[in-house]
């Protein structure tokens, strides 16, 4: 059997610098597959990935805001409006339109 | 071609999120409401273009961050907005794992609970306008590299540019909270 230039493994370094490619799944399968195989014997490197995941779950779970009642009153308010102009005036101009 | 009829229907669930983003670009909830509705009305009046089936998320935001661009962003334009000094990978990480953090839990159990909303949210907002919204779409709104390119019109080696730069220095904004609070050992 010829024997294979390794070339399929990575160091912690190269892993690491991947780390918010490999999160945000941005990476090619075969460079995926390299650093997943990486994780599954580096516990350090594993470690840091965890954390960069719990640290993405974080921000998206904490930057929640909610729309206030009197903004949506007011949205619909406005589209409301809007519709309602579009409806008198479509008397006129949906021949033009279509 | 998408109706108006069921515009309203289609798009209320996107409300919040479309609010949040607002909120952190513009800073101010004023504003923010603005934003918003400007956007609803906007998006109302080209519903008809809008290609039902397809990313309404995306298309929605792309009109959201165009509205933001063209009217709310800082007409200042201090050059230094939009630089951002590097900052090392995995910040934050470094500096709380392999040590007890103040409170003398080892870095696994430590996680990330000493981090409020407020903070954040504050850290988030610290970065200048075009990393702020990178992280933003990528990170609260889960957007891809694609889809963030095509809402923000810049190539997709720009956003990951932004994106990585931006959550570095989010993490260094993070870690000093942290150490302001004294939750986080300086290093």
């Amino acid at each position: 059997m010829k024997a294979e230039k390794n070339k399929t493994s990575i160091n912690c370094r190269e892993a690491l610098h991947r780390v918010y490619h490999f999160l945000d799944d941005e990476l090619t399968p075969e460079r995926r597959a390299q650093i997943a195989r990486h994780l599954d014997k580096c516990a350090p490197c594993l470690k840091a990935f965890g954390f960069e995941t719990e640290l993405r779950r974080l921000v998206a779970d904490r930057c929640r805001d909610r729309v206030p009642d009197e903004l949506r009153t007011r949205i619909a308010a406005v589209i409301d409006h809007e519709h309602s102009q579009r409806a008198s005036a479509g008397d006129v101009t949906q021949a033009a339109e279509h | 071609m998408a109706d108006q009829a069921t515009f309203a229907e289609d798009t209320t669930g996107f409300m919040d999120s479309l609010y949040t983003a607002a909120l952190r670009m513009t800073r101010n909830p004023s504003d923010a409401q603005d934003l918003v509705q400007e956007t609803y009305l906007k998006a109302y009046r080209g519903y008809g273009s809008f290609e039902a089936g397809t990313n309404l998320k995306a298309w929605l935001y792309r009109i959201l961050t165009n509205t933001f661009i063209n009217s709310y962003r800082s007409r200042k334009r201090h050059p230094e907005e939009t630089e951002l000094d590097d900052v090392e990978e995995l910040y934050l990480f470094r500096r709380m794992s392999g040590r007890d953090g103040a409170m003398g839990r080892s870095a696994e159990d430590e996680a990330l609970d000493w981090i409020t909303d407020d903070e954040v949210k504050a850290a988030l907002e610290s970065l200048p306008e075009s990393f702020r919204m990178t992280v933003l779409l990528a990170d609260v709104e889960g957007f891809s590299y694609k889809e963030i390119a095509d809402i923000m019109t810049v190539p997709i080696g720009t956003v990951m540019s932004r994106l990585h730069r931006g959550r570095r220095a989010l993490e260094k904004a993070l870690h000093d909270f942290g150490v302001a609070r004294g939750l986080v050992a300086t290093q």
